[in-house]
């Protein structure tokens, strides 16, 4: 951090700013994979935001103990400590979703989201700083999922949560809820957030020199 | 004989690592620009998820049943540990090899294909060489999808798109159409 942020920055840096899938496009394998459903989807959200959470305050907690040589080792097994306790807290809360989930609640060890923040803040900044950063990415995290969760289910499966909302003659894009769904959904996503981007930012104009300057680069010869 | 030419078949075609499953991703929107890049990114992660495969096999026979509660710490720290090994070794052995893979094999050490091989092999209940060739399969899986991707995103270079869609959309979008491809290969089973 070459730079000095307000606490407030720490807290919303993470949920549009610097979103960790939508801008930093970091953690994409869950996004992709369990976001066939809502209900998947905020599960994996909320345990990986535990995760991320836990192991920042830790981290945060323990940074001037921790050599700097097995940084990385320590924090995924920090990591993997706290996705195990999340891990056997689905499956004794919500046994169907976990069953979904399968392999993928395991899986949020090697989520680059969590180790990212680690290593870029919880272990540079104060406990109080990391917890508002891990707060906002998290959020930010689950935010992508529940869009990505809604807009697949809704087109694929005409229900948001199980309730169905379309009515008896909506037709459901069953490929929005199978594997290519997911691929095209966030890439049609990140088109968007180009689109708005490039639609909002001043277009480049070429550099109108004095009349009779004449500049080698620029290329005005008159 | 024929179980295991279809667990190959199945790891490498219909249920994708990259494409189906989601596996891998990073190395895939990653590495895949260029197809020399992406054939030695591919390589090196078939070697990578066969030493997993093998260390997976012999942690569930000795050490797991007495400790079932370390199995997420102890496949990391072991695989990671593992190729670290194996890359020295490799290094002072043949440093042709290393030059031609060394640069990813601790890339790939924390990529969810290598956890994701460990975890599907141990909730399947692969024994030994179910294991091997589950890890064979879903690397030559991997490799076909860099090496299609990086020979797409090589000619879509050169092509005139949108200003827009210059950036990570297209290439998912394009992800989406190779994922609905080889959705194809479902209908091998049916039969």
């Amino acid at each position: 951090m070459s730079r000095r942020t307000t606490p407030q920055e720490d807290f919303i840096r993470g949920i549009w700013k610097e979103n960790p899938v939508l801008v930093q496009l970091l953690g994409l394998c869950p996004t992709l994979a369990v976001t066939g459903t809502v209900d998947n989807a905020l599960t994996m959200g909320i345990a990986t935001f535990f995760v991320l959470l836990g192991s920042s305050v830790l981290v945060a907690t323990f940074k001037s103990v921790i050599p700097k040589e097995v940084r990385i080792s320590a924090y995924i097994l920090v990591i993997a400590t706290f996705v195990t306790i999340a891990d056997n807290v689905l499956h004794a809360v919500v046994p169907e979703i976990h069953k979904s989930l399968g392999p993928f609640v395991p899986l949020i060890v090697v989520n680059c989201i969590i180790l990212g923040r680690q290593e870029a803040f919880a272990s540079k900044n104060t406990v109080g700083r990391a917890t508002l950063d891990a707060i906002g990415t998290g959020f930010g995290f689950i935010i992508t999922m529940m869009i990505m969760g809604s807009m697949r289910e809704l087109l694929g499966n005409g229900t948001w949560l199980g309730y169905p909302l379309f009515g008896a003659h909506f037709e459901p894009w069953v490929i929005m809820v199978l594997p290519p769904g997911g691929f095209f959904t966030l890439g049609f996503i990140l088109l968007g957030i180009a689109w708005w981007k490039g639609r909002t930012a001043v277009p480049v104009r070429p550099r109108r020199w004095p009349h009779g300057v004449t500049t080698e680069v620029g290329g005005s010869t008159s | 004989m024929k179980e295991l030419f279809w667990i190959f078949i199945s790891a490498s075609l219909v249920s994708n690592f990259t494409l189906a499953l989601f596996l891998g991703l990073c190395p895939f929107l990653g590495v895949s620009g260029k197809v020399a890049t992406a054939v030695r990114m591919g390589m090196a992660n078939i070697f990578v998820l066969v030493i997993t495969s093998l260390t997976v096999s012999a942690l569930n026979t000795w050490v797991l049943p007495h400790a079932p509660y370390l199995q997420l710490i102890s496949f990391i720290v072991v695989i990671a540990s593992l190729v670290q090994i194996v890359e020295m070794a490799i290094k002072k052995l043949s440093p042709t090899l290393f030059r031609e893979l060394g640069i990813f094999l601790p890339l790939i050490t924390t990529n969810c294909a290598i956890l994701g091989l460990a975890l599907f092999q141990t909730n399947r209940g692969y024994g030994f060489m179910e294991g091997l060739v589950f890890a064979l399969g879903g690397g030559v899986g991997l490799t076909l999808a860099l090496v299609l991707m990086a020979s797409i995103r090589e000619t879509v270079e050169l092509a005139d798109v949108p200003s827009v869609a210059r950036n990570m959309g297209l290439v998912l979008i394009l992800a989406g159409s190779l994922s609905l491809a080889f959705m194809g290969f479902a209908g091998l089973f049916s039969s």
